[in-house]
């Protein structure tokens, strides 16, 4: 201890020395992106194990900007943390992916950044409806994935697939379904609509979405389990405890592959078609990275990879993918999707929550 | 040793942390609370500053009146299931040998190690039909088949007393082996029973500590949020879950805001009111 103490080492050596054990450690990533780095918020579990095990690396070789991806929490809990922080002038994540009830929300805070199209090479690539603007026509969010919501069954307790989403009101099927808990991510509305009134246009009038409203609640003494965490469903499902419901098709096809025995089904009337876009926050100071990275994500290839390796949607066009088409078929369906009424939970949120609390809690 | 009034400012130093903390953490979060019930939600958005009742207004309803209820009367019963359970339990435990007592209590010590999310999923499987423990039933031949227990009301008051238990022994524990325990010799003395001497003597004598653990626990299980939700049917989300549902979901603070007031005012009032009863008793 004395000697130590008497050793003729300055306090300066030892910072210095210090300071290079550290850089030595941590030079791999550093040496490649000494300054550039973006952090990128994604759904936090197995969306953000995929994403960092398959997709981001190769980013971060080809361009040199390392990827600090941040577990977001699903539902719009995300949302609010970042409008806190915007408001802070802090970015807890420069892009994040957004579900479109959320971006819509984000967007009448003037939350986003617009993007400049110009910049992202691929843009072409994408479906019209992968593109989300401002009322104005900012671009302000671009398709990251899309996921389908679809019905799923324990093929031990069904031996055969359902058909229609019109099972969800069998009698047959009493206590026995999982559905989503809330409005603005269930799109149950949506469902049933589609299902029993011709189409999503019927919500459109006070009439019809009392009318859906009504139709809706006859699904109540099906129902066992109304679910906000999806693992609550999910083991509910795979044991057979809860033998249908609505879940991820990604997820559920996983499990299947797994060996549990669960399938997803894409009803005639259409799997609910839901998609997360990559936005910009305000706060944001690392916008041109932000454009590679989304140039980046926007590829065939990587749109490819996603399906592959994700198992989410492409958001560009099905042929420039280079998916077989039991590849695609495993992440989408060519029958005509459901598309959520976004609008309504903008305009109508409140409304919207109020009738659906009291129609499942009443 | 005689305890001095404080003379000067510098008396009341020691007062000063503790003073800081209960500002930093609980005067001003609650503070901004408060004010945030007020501001104007703004739909599809977030919320400005404003000074409107809306939020109030919007939860003056017979639906949120039912669901306020609901969450009160559970939170009465668990408190009363509680010390029903956990009174006699406690008093067996003070009267057994020093050793059997320090392993029931670490025993429920461990119970409050356990997270909220961790005692419903292993309810939610003790209660299933395919796992479930009517499959010991069916197997003792006393059931047909298995059948699920939740979810149902009862799911959720097992598992809220459950949780709340080693809570309600603790807080009874160190006022009953406090007891002095030559009163209950006299009665038996006198020739009560010991069933007898245990409701006349023991129960009256820690009449304030049983009311004191009543309001520990009930206000314990107001704000439960996960339980009702794993293991109930909506009719029995609490109004934790609605708050939540507000707060993260709809992103509307402002109503989030407002209904957490509520219920703080609420259990406030009700807390108060124990104790004026309690009072009263005390002076008959």
């Amino acid at each position: 201890m004395k000697k130590f103490l008497t050793t003729n080492v300055s306090r300066r050596t030892v910072l210095a020395g210090t300071a290079m054990t550290a850089g030595m450690l941590a030079m791999p990533s550093i040496l490649r992106a000494q300054d550039r780095s973006i952090k990128v918020g994604v759904y936090g579990g197995y969306f953000k194990d995929s994403f960092d095990e398959h997709i981001f690396p190769a980013f971060t070789e080809e361009t040199g900007i390392a990827v600090e991806s941040i577990a977001e929490p699903t539902g719009e809990a995300w949302l609010v943390q970042l409008e806190q922080a915007a408001r802070a002038n802090q970015a807890p994540a420069d892009l994040s992916m957004m579900a479109q009830v959320a971006m819509l929300k984000g967007q009448a805070t003037e939350l986003w950044q617009p993007l400049d199209l110009a910049k992202i090479t691929n843009a072409d690539n994408l479906l019209e409806r992968s593109v989300n603007k401002y009322p104005d026509g900012r671009v302000c969010g671009i398709g990251a994935v899309a996921w389908y919501i679809t019905l799923v069954t324990n093929t031990d307790v069904y031996p055969e697939a359902p058909t229609s989403w019109q099972a969800l009101w069998d009698p047959a099927n009493a206590d026995r379904l999982g559905l989503l808990a809330l409005v603005s991510n269930s799109f149950l509305l949506e469902v049933t609509a589609k299902t029993f009134f011709g189409g999503t246009d019927h919500l459109s009038t006070d009439e019809g979405l009392e009318e859906v409203f009504q139709k809706l609640a006859e699904v109540k003494p099906n129902v066992r389990l109304w679910y906000r965490d999806e693992a609550q469903f999910e083991q509910a499902l795979k044991s057979g405890e809860i033998p249908m419901g609505q879940y991820y098709h990604d997820v559920t096809g996983l499990a299947a592959a797994d060996g549990n025995p669960v399938r997803s089904t894409f009803p005639q009337e259409g799997g609910i078609l839901d998609s997360g876009a990559w936005a910009l926050s305000r706060a944001s100071q690392k916008v041109e990275e932000a454009h590679l990275f989304i140039d980046y994500m926007t590829r065939a290839e990587t749109q490819t990879l996603m399906s592959q390796k994700v198992g989410t949607a492409p958001t560009i066009k099905r042929e420039l993918t280079q998916l077989t088409d039991e590849e695609f078929a495993a992440v989408s369906s060519d029958i005509d999707p459901i598309i959520p009424r976004y609008d309504l939970y903008q305009t109508r949120d409140d409304f919207l929550n109020q009738k659906w609390t009291e129609m499942i809690a009443g | 040793m005689r305890r001095e009034a404080p003379k000067s400012v510098a008396d009341y130093a020691p007062l000063v942390f503790p003073g800081f903390m209960l500002v930093a953490f609980f005067v001003v979060p609650f503070g901004t609370m408060v004010a945030v019930s007020f501001f104007q939600r703004q739909q599809g958005g977030f919320y400005t500053p404003a000074f409107i009742f809306d939020n109030y207004e919007r939860f003056l309803s017979a639906f949120f009146g039912g669901v306020l209820g609901f969450s009160i009367m559970l939170a009465v019963m668990v408190a009363l299931v509680c010390v029903a359970i956990g009174f006699p339990f406690t008093w067996l435990i003070s009267k057994a040998s020093r050793r059997v007592q320090v392993v029931w209590l670490v025993a429920l010590l461990s119970v409050l190690s356990l997270s909220e999310v961790i005692i419903g999923f292993a309810w939610s499987t003790l209660f299933s039909r395919t796992a479930g423990v009517t499959n010991l039933l069916v197997w003792a031949g006393l059931m047909a088949e298995p059948r699920a227990l939740y979810p149902g009301f009862g799911a959720v008051l097992t598992a809220m007393v459950y949780q709340a238990l080693p809570y309600t022994v603790l807080i009874l524990y160190p006022a009953i082996v406090r007891l002095d325990p030559t009163l209950t010799e006299a009665a038996r003395t006198l020739g009560a029973s010991p069933v007898r001497a245990f409701f006349n003597v023991v129960v009256p004598g820690l009449r304030n500590t049983i009311v004191a653990t009543l309001i520990m626990v009930f206000v314990f299980a107001l704000g439960a949020y996960l339980l009702p939700q794993i293991l109930g049917r909506p009719q029995h989300w609490t109004l934790s879950v609605l708050i939540t549902d507000q707060a993260i979901y709809q992103s509307n603070m402002p109503f989030a805001a407002a209904m957490a007031v509520f219920l703080v005012l609420m259990s406030l009032a009700l807390v108060g009111l124990t104790l004026l009863v309690g009072r009263k008793g005390d002076a008959a």
